[in-house]
């Protein structure tokens, strides 16, 4: 597990000092996904560099199961830095080495013997799926691949901490979704817990548990996936779930409007139609639709209802576990 | 005065022209790379940005390297005599030749080093870092190890340079075929002498540059390299 605490670094810049990180608290439950995500310049680069003891920040302690980190120096630091498998932003393989070569790399500084190493190597490979390319070059793999070799170092020496920094911004939608399956089963055999830094919610819809978003170097909103789709004043459920066209026309003709979240939900299609008919309201979709949050299927639907126990039908939708958000109605519905 | 030389003597001068300069270049090109290395990297490691930036130490270590790139190499030749005389044990002959000749390469191979070191991504560098890694230990499997190719074209073009610079070895004694193209060739006025060293030269340039580029493409496992 591994807890940020009220984290703040700034750097002096041509107009004075710059404030990238203000007081970023996290925490990141063992064995569990996290993306941190927020637009550039949001501080999430500053983050990634200050996780990775690659940057001292100004104040605050970063603790890998309980201890802090961030006043290390000298051969302590070092080993710290084992404790925390970093996943580089950008082309980080040695170009002269073979995958094999670059994934012992923190086992030859961690002063692991040959045969285990390369057991170990072997394991890793094997981890990420490209035991066949144990002695091709950097060069002689794809972008995803290069990218599973980085993901395989940065776990070679057993670290508690996977951090990946932005490890899908160079790849394409295919290519992303194989490395992104390489940091989950990293969390799932070894039980990692993974930080993943990027700017692509795609990553967060796939295999985070948690999301922190990062503005201005602060956390404005930090929790599990979940439970924030839920929210409808969240971002994540507003960058995440899908949307909603708005059609004041359509809405106007019903009594009530509002928005229906539902989690996990098996029998999505079932909970609307049967609301209907107990309360004996006529519901109409509006839209929105369904989606998938990692293995979990998330649904928003915007509905419309018309008829007496209509607030009955939402209150019991809501009872039934959905998230309803009741939209006021637009300006031509208002009555006075 | 003025007979030609026959072409048998010329050829015996050759040769023994064409081993005294082999001799200064490759001693002192080895001297000349074996110190400016560790120099390469220690400019490499202090720079803003390097493993250890330390902008005193950078600096310092700049201005005497760029001092003696500065100082032309004839002067140092003569300027180094006594240097020479405790090292070599004598201050004339090829042997003394290659105790200026060292040093005044070693700052050249030192600025190309740190050139030739400054080429490795940072993001690479940064990775070797967060594995745990010491400082020695980046510089030698990632730094050094990561540059193998740049470094050995560094090297052949100092070996080419070493070699244009022994052409001056004769001021002091030192032989070698710049000796003989200017001694037995100009100044005798015996072109067939000047003209055949020039060509000895031009083989041995081109034939050591290829050999260099060839080792350099063969270590080198990047992609350009393999097509």
């Amino acid at each position: 597990m591994i807890t940020v605490e009220n984290l703040t670094k700034s750097f002096s810049g041509r107009t004075g000092a710059v404030v990238a990180l203000d007081g970023v608290t996290l925490e990141v439950a063992a064995g569990t996904v996290c993306g941190v995500v927020g637009p550039s310049g949001s501080g999430k680069s500053t983050l990634a560099r200050c996780v990775a003891l690659l940057e001292r920040p100004d104040s605050g302690a970063i603790r890998v199961d309980g201890t802090d980190l961030v006043s290390l120096g000298g051969s302590a630091l070092r080993a710290a830095r084992r404790q925390i498998g970093v996943v580089p932003q950008g082309d980080s393989l040695l170009r002269q080495r073979t995958a094999a070569g670059n994934v012992a790399l923190p086992l030859e500084s961690a002063g692991v013997p040959g045969p285990q190493r390369r057991t170990r190597v072997g394991e890793l490979l094997d981890l990420v799926g490209l035991t066949d390319k144990a002695g091709s070059y950097p060069d002689q793999l794809s972008g995803g691949q290069r990218q599973r070799i980085a993901v395989a170092r940065a776990l070679a020496a057993n670290p508690s901490v996977l951090l990946a920094d932005e490890p899908t911004s160079a790849l394409d939608p295919e290519t992303t979704g194989s490395v992104l399956t390489v940091l989950d089963r990293a969390r799932a055999e070894l039980g990692v817990t993974v930080l993943v830094v990027t700017h692509d919610m795609g990553v967060v819809r796939r295999i985070c548990d948690d999301v922190a978003v990062l503005d201005h170097g602060r956390v404005i909103e930090h929790g599990k996936v979940l439970d924030l789709v839920a929210d409808a004043g969240s971002r994540t459920s507003g960058s995440l779930l899908p949307s909603v066209d708005q059609n004041p026309e359509a809405e106007s003709k019903y009594d009530r409007v509002a928005d229906v979240v539902l989690v996990g939900f098996a029998a999505v299609g079932a909970l609307l139609p049967e609301a209907a008919s107990r309360f004996g309201v006529e519901l109409g979709l509006l839209g929105g639709g369904l989606t998938r949050l990692g293995e979990t299927p998330v649904a928003r639907f915007r509905v419309g209802l018309t008829g007496e126990r209509s607030d009955s039908a939402l209150e019991w939708i809501s009872e039934a576990g959905a998230a309803v958000q009741r939209k006021p109605k637009g300006p031509q519905g208002v009555a006075a | 005065m003025n007979e030609v030389t026959p072409w048998s003597d010329v050829i015996d001068y050759l040769v023994k022209a064409t081993g005294e300069s082999l001799y200064m270049m490759g001693i002192s090109t080895l001297v000349a790379v074996l110190l400016g290395i560790p120099l390469g990297v220690w400019l490499q490691v202090t720079a803003p940005g390097g493993l250890r930036p330390h902008p005193f130490v950078h600096r310092i270590l700049g201005f005497v390297v760029d001092l003696g790139r500065a100082m032309p190499f004839i002067i140092l030749l003569v300027v180094l005599t006594w240097l020479t005389r405790f090292i070599a044990g004598q201050s004339i002959g090829p042997s003394a030749a290659i105790v200026p000749l060292s040093i005044g390469t070693v700052p050249f191979v030192g600025r190309l080093v740190q050139n030739v070191l400054a080429e490795v991504h940072v993001s690479v560098v940064e990775a070797a870092v967060t594995t745990g890694s010491g400082t020695l230990r980046i510089v030698r499997s990632v730094l050094l190890r990561e540059s193998l190719p740049a470094l050995i074209n560094a090297i052949g073009v100092t070996v080419i340079a070493v070699l244009g610079y022994s052409a001056m070895a004769g001021v002091i004694g030192g032989g070698g075929l710049g000796d003989l193209a200017i001694r037995l060739g100009y100044q005798s006025f015996d072109n067939r002498v000047l003209w055949s060293t020039v060509a000895v030269l031009a083989v041995l340039t081109t034939l050591l540059q290829f050999v260099f580029t060839r080792i350099a493409r063969t270590v080198d496992r990047r992609r350009h390299a393999s097509v």
